[in-house]
């Protein structure tokens, strides 16, 4: 365990301190192992105190060809001094493996920002399969940056001549180079990499070493090169946070922590039905590894098959749990109607992904919302929850398996793949200060003459939990409509009306907490209202925008269904109410069913998140102010004015592109 | 835990309250009496049993079933009981299904279940058509079988119940006839077979599908035509005047007549060699018997037993402790407080 003493600096404590972030781009094949870099960077960050977030971008191809632009695997982070909520808008360095990788990147990155480039690899083959028709290091395409291009090929070979690797396991080493550089640039310490090293390769010590070898030679690289310009030390300091131990977490590790937690305040084993699929899989991997937790993981044959065993789990005793992203969740729809039938509990687990279809498996969006609010045949109401970050995820999942097993519902809990990928710091929460929920199993008949009447209702409307092996309180569920209290099938017109009614009102009685406002006031000209991982760069943007002076509010959900009471009326205290979502205004059509209210969408489905300064513009737009925040919006990254959405209520709905 | 112990019970403490609510002269209710009449026999406990099924007529079997029960969705019987049997692999778990539910929209869910090998028994009720949508052709109907949704006739070929599960798998196959006596055996031996336990009851639907089996059922036929297989007995049929051999060249079997009881050639039944068990179940009706009752038992590890093993093998002198597990991985410790911005 390291240890990180924040220093309050004299810029910290003066009432505007100096906003200090870098956001770093690690860009190459997919093979170049950026993932595993930015990774190992990301935990030297976190050690040395910086608060951060960062944005993994791989392709869906596991290996895609060599050099080529669509194989292009990148790794961002943005951490600072100050709360960071986003992995930043536009890099600030970009570290180029390969000519793909640059291609592909450089025009994100900040005017004046800084490239460093492999130029080992710039060779004619790969200028080729990048594209380029020249090399761009040299024929002065990238002036409007600072360029730093070194043979870190040709460095790490001669790094780890020493050991006698092969040509090919001693390139795999350049990786484990740059990040020794980039450690250097900002002055982050080496040895947790070095024992992670040690610990990875432990059956290879040779490989081990060499790996170190490579990290010093970067690392001393940066120390001792006659680099002048650039190429200079960062120091950025540690950021303010609350005193308490700290690890990073990303959204999946816990999810499965959350459920994990959530299942022991509830005193049940747990059961984990999954199937393979992009980018839910980590959530299956992770629990796969606490058996001793009294969790089981069933790999089942499909998605229908993950839920359904799931439901069974829930029906014998245990908490049922399954987990998928978007088309998986489809293929679920109708087990999902059964556990509503029966009332029994669930947690529905959707990291989304873009869609529809197999869309793009390994990029973010927002768009299941309709189909976790309404995706289901008949009058089937479920309640709903969002997480907004990966630490977030943790109390999220606690309070989905909270709800599931008080209410005997299932309930659906939306991340996305940006969640359940990126990293951020977390405070290790004590499990003391959660109250438990333990679940009282039916054991007595509960109806005279020892008759049992498994949907009989407590004052919640939730029915009695009897499992299997209970003596006296045998009984039979179904999908097929049932009387209410005995449960034995029943078609007749009156009691479908009073089943689906008290299905309904279950659901919409579920006790949600009161919305509160994040940031600002609870009334005024302008709330931005969100749902999920556009927390960040929301409430970023919001921030930015109230320190100009500027009277808006930022409003995060939480309960997408049922929401909070006070939502409509929040709502209608502000002059104008904007939506940002990564779909085509899926929140903002219910807050306007649901209150009546003029919520205008802000749309992006590029698969990338939000970006600070298109929320910042957005807000300039609404507030008549004049132009974009720090940076421009890249009308590249945004939709066109007509693809905003088509329910014909978008008269002057907001479109990023009017504010440029 | 659960109370184990065998009890004594009577067919009629395994009857529901509710109206049974199939077609008069279903065969499921001849079924529904044989389940019954087998419960006491295996001294099982009412509280202990569940009854899992899908969607079909077949499938409103639980209700009438005075146990636990559960009437899921179409095809996900084998699923849901999965869930059940690794939650609690104490109970005893009958899944019911029909031969549309298990072989056409829940083909996977029967093969996985039968390749897993999960503890349970899985009674496939095959009367070869749709019954609960009126009569459309299912997928164990013959070529040319005519419904609503093939009028001129079906023209794909049918699937073989056992030997779908065979092929998926199955350590246990068997097959029996709604109102035969035997029944109950059989789901006596799929019930001691531990393991999945495969049951194909070929069920007559007396409004669409009447007689489809009477060929082998009907009491004029049924000694010519039924062969009741018994483990460490000659294959025979036709009061013992007929049997089955090896034809060595063809390598299959073949019908021999027994001459003056002479049963020397005739194939011994050995409910463990799954290669005769292939031969049986693949057996064309008509120049061959309809083989019947227990065809395949060869007990392997179930999949409920290996799940338990391996989660209790991996906490093993493990103590779970939650806050330990949160603080996992490398932390850092913020030992001052925040200044106020």
């Amino acid at each position: 365990m390291a240890t990180a003493v924040h220093e309050v600096t004299p810029e910290e404590a003066s009432a505007h301190p100096k906003l200090e972030s870098v956001v770093v781009r690690f860009a190459g094949d997919s093979g170049d192992g950026m993932q595993l870099t930015g990774g190992q960077f990301t935990l030297s960050t976190a050690l040395a105190g910086n608060d951060l977030a960062t944005f993994p971008d791989f392709p869906a191809e596991i290996r895609a060809p060599q050099g080529t632009l669509f194989g292009v695997s990148a790794f961002q982070i943005n951490f600072g001094s100050d709360d960071i909520e986003t992995a930043g808008d536009q890099p600030d360095v970009l570290i180029a493996m390969n000519p793909a990788g640059l291609k592909v990147n450089v025009d994100q990155l900040k005017a004046g920002g800084l490239i460093i480039a492999d130029e080992g690899e710039f060779t004619e083959r790969n200028l080729a399969k990048a594209k380029y028709e020249s090399n761009p290091l040299t024929d002065g395409s990238l002036a409007k940056w600072q360029l730093l291009s070194f043979n870190i090929s040709q460095l790490t070979l001669d790094a780890v001549k020493p050991f006698g690797l092969g040509n090919k396991e001693a390139l795999r080493c350049k990786n484990m180079w740059t990040l020794g550089l980039a450690l250097w640039m900002f002055d982050r310490d080496r040895q947790p990499i070095v024992d992670w090293l040690k610990a990875k390769f432990v059956k290879a010590p040779l490989l081990a070493e060499a790996n170190i070898a490579a990290l010093n030679a970067g690392h001393a690289y940066g120390e001792t090169a006659e680099l002048a310009g650039p190429l200079k030390q960062h120091h950025i300091a540690a950021a303010p946070a609350e005193p308490g131990l700290y690890r990073t977490v990303t959204g999946a590790e816990a999810i499965s922590l959350g459920l994990v937690a959530g299942a022991q305040l509830a005193g049940l084993p747990m059961f984990f039905g999954g199937y393979p699929i992009t980018p839910a899989s980590a959530i299956l991997h992770h629990l796969a590894r606490l058996k001793e937790y009294q969790v089981t993981t069933f790999q089942a044959e499909d998605e229908i098959a993950a839920i359904c065993s799931a439901i069974g789990a829930s029906y014998a005793g245990q908490l049922g749990v399954t987990s998928s992203s978007g088309p998986g969740i489809a293929l679920k729809g109708e087990a999902m109607g059964l556990a509503i039938m029966t009332e029994l509990p669930l947690v529905i687990v959707n990291s989304q992904r873009g869609g529809p279809s197999t869309g793009l498996p390994t990029k973010t969006e927002q768009s299941d919302l309709y189909q976790a609010v309404y995706g289901r045949n008949g009058d089937a109401p479920m309640p709903v929850l969002a997480a907004r970050s990966a630490a977030d995820c943790f109390e999220v999942a606690i309070e989905a398996c909270r709800i599931a097993v008080q209410y005997m519902t299932p309930v659906m809990l939306l991340t996305d793949g940006y969640i359940a990928n990126a990293a951020e710091p977390w405070r290790v929460p004590d499990m003391s200060g959660f109250a438990p929920f333990p679940v009282k199993f039916a054991t007595e008949p509960n109806a005279p003459e020892g008759k049992f009447l498994p949907y009989q209702r407590d004052e919640k409307l939730a029915r009695p939990w009897a499992k299997p092996g209970t003596p006296g309180l045998l009984h039979r569920i179904g999908g097929i409509e049932k009387k209410n209290g005995t449960g034995h099938i029943d078609y007749s017109p009156a009691n479908h009306q009073e089943m689906t009614d008290v299905r309904h009102d279950k659901v919409s009685g579920v006790r949600v907490p009161l919305q509160k406002v994040e940031l600002g006031e609870e009334k005024g000209r302008l709330a931005i209202v969100g749902w999920g991982s556009t927390f960040g760069p929301i409430h970023q943007a919001v921030r930015r925008a109230r320190r100009k002076g500027q009277d808006v509010a930022h409003i995060h959900i939480r309960h997408i269904w049922p929401m909070p009471a006070n939502l409509g009326a929040l709502l209608r205290n502000y002059d104008q109410v904007i939506v940002p979502e990564m779909n085509t205004g899926q929140l903002k059509t219910v807050l306007r069913d649901q209150f009546l209210v003029d919520a205008r969408p802000l749309t992006k489905v590029s698969g990338q998140p939000f970006r600070i300064a298109e929320i910042e513009a957005a807000i300039d737009n609404a507030l008549g102010g004049q132009g974009g925040g720090e940076v421009d919006a890249d009308p590249t990254q945004l939709p066109e004015p007509a693809s905003g959405h088509d329910d014909g209520t978008n008269r002057g709905a907001f479109s990023p592109q009017s504010a440029a | 835990m659960n109370d184990m112990t065998p009890i004594t019970t009577k067919p009629k403490d395994w009857e529901t309250d509710q109206e049974v609510r199939w077609c008069p002269g279903c065969g499921d209710y001849a079924i529904l009496k044989a389940v019954q009449r087998t419960m006491p026999e295996l001294g099982a406990r009412p509280e202990n049993t569940v009854f899992v099924s899908g969607i079909g007529c077949s499938s409103r079997f639980p209700y009438y079933m005075e146990t636990y029960g559960f009437h899921t969705i179409h095809g996900r019987a084998p699923a849901i009981a999965t869930g059940v049997k690794l939650a609690n692999p104490e109970l005893d778990v009958w899944i019911i299904t029909g031969d549309g539910d298990a072989l056409s929209i829940g083909g996977n869910h029967t093969m996985h279940l039968l390749r897993r090998n999960l503890n349970c028994q899985v009674l496939l009720f095959n009367n070869e058509i749709y019954g609960l949508t009126k009569g459309q052709y299912s997928p164990t109907s013959r070529v040319g079988t005519r419904t609503p949704s093939t009028p001129l006739g079906s023209v794909d070929r049918p699937a073989n119940p056992c030997a779908f599960a065979l092929g998926s798998g199955a350590r246990f196959v068997a097959r029996g006839i709604d109102v035969h006596k035997n029944l109950v055996p059989v789901l006596k031996a799929a019930y001691a077979h531990q393991g999945a336990a495969f049951v194909e009851i070929f069920q007559n639907c007396i409004v669409y599908n009447d007689d489809v089996f009477a060929p082998f059922t009907e009491k004029a036929q049924a000694q010519g035509n039924q062969l009741w297989v018994e483990h460490g007995k000659p294959l025979l049929f036709a009061g013992g005047q007929k049997g089955l051999a090896l034809d060595p060249e063809r390598l299959t079997l073949k019908v021999v007549d027994v001459v003056d009881g002479d049963a020397s050639g005739v194939v011994v039944h050995d409910q463990t060699n799954r290669g005769l068990a292939h031969m049986l179940v693949e057996m064309p009706f008509g120049p061959f018997p309809m083989a019947l009752g227990v065809l395949y038992d060869d007990p392997a590890p179930t999949f409920d037993e290996a799940v338990v093993l391996q989660n209790a093998q991996a906490s093993e002198g493990k103590r779970p402790d939650l806050q330990k597990l949160l603080s996992q991985g490398q932390t850092w410790m913020v030992d001052k407080a925040p200044h106020v911005i």
